[in-house]
């Protein structure tokens, strides 16, 4: 079984490889962009009965940093 | 004699460094550790977590060094009081054990940066801070990529009603919120800074402004 985890900034924190890969996107011709957030994906491979509650566990605990990171967890 | 420990971690490139400056400096029996041992030599004054690129940095700056072995010894080494200084790598080591508040996200200007800044002694009152003058300004290297320090305005507040702001940058130079370089943990224990003060501590190196500290921390704990 795969899981899928988002990790990304919460609002308001600033991100800077955000902000470089958004002027990059314009400096391709690209127009029509407002803002970019970078963020990050992990994909996990487990036994069908791992809990949802351990896969927040792994993000508190190690995966996000809740002082600046939010995370979402998609299951297949 | 004071006992110190450097702790080691795969891609840690300044424990030498640490090492040398605390031996030379404080005369303290310095002892590397490294992160696989579970357990500190007993009877320690002195915890130093070095700068360089732990893990090479993979899933965040200090993510995975703060979950080694050694680092569970050096959060309990530290509720009891025992001194953690964190310089760099090890400062993003010390926030994401929690025992620092904040996070160091990416330089505001994306580059890494690289060279001799000017900060300002904020706290002088701290174990690591009482060899400096309150306000002096002194100049010690930085070179980082991830010294962007972070927290949420109460955070910050509380930090700066506290006294818990031991550093600050004289100029910006990496996005740090209100120019932070260096925290102290409510206790006053722990300090962690971007800024290398062992890579100043003689002439020969262009300055000692970092030995000071060392000469502060050894007055304090003796």
């Amino acid at each position: 079984m795969k899981t899928r985890i988002f990790v990304t900034l919460k609002n308001g924190v600033l991100d800077p490889q955000g902000k470089a890969i958004h002027h990059a996107i314009e400096g391709l011709g690209f127009s029509g962009v407002h803002d970019v957030r970078a963020g990050r994906l992990i994909e996990i491979e487990h036994e069908p009965g791992l809990s949802k509650a351990d896969l927040e566990s792994m993000c508190t605990k190690l995966l996000a940093n809740m002082v600046i990171e939010n995370f979402e967890i998609e299951q297949a | 004699m004071m006992r110190a420990a450097v702790i080691q971690f795969p891609g840690s490139n300044c424990d030498r460094d640490m090492a040398v400056a605390i031996r030379d400096i404080t005369g303290a029996d310095t002892s590397l550790v490294w992160h696989r041992e579970s357990a500190l030599p007993s009877g320690l004054d002195l915890i130093a977590i070095p700068g360089g690129f732990s893990y090479g940095d993979y899933l965040r700056s200090g993510a995975m060094a703060a979950r080694s072995p050694v680092m569970q010894a050096v959060i309990a080494a530290a509720g009891r009081g025992v001194p953690v200084l964190g310089v760099c790598n090890g400062f993003q080591i010390l926030t994401e054990a929690g025992l620092l508040p904040g996070a160091l996200m990416r330089n505001a200007g994306i580059r890494f940066v690289c060279r001799t800044v000017g900060l300002t002694v904020e706290n002088n009152q701290s174990m690591f801070t009482s060899g400096y003058s309150a306000g002096e300004k002194i100049h010690i290297p930085v070179a980082h990529h991830d010294g962007n320090f972070f927290a949420d305005d109460a955070t910050l507040d509380r930090l700066e009603g506290e006294g818990r702001v031991a550093f600050r940058y004289a100029e910006p130079v990496n996005g740090s919120a209100r120019n932070i370089a260096g925290v102290l943990n409510d206790a006053g224990n722990v300090l962690g800074m971007m800024p290398h003060p062992e890579r100043m501590i003689e002439a020969m190196q262009g300055g000692s402004d970092g030995r000071r500290l060392f000469e502060g921390l050894i007055r304090e704990i003796a």
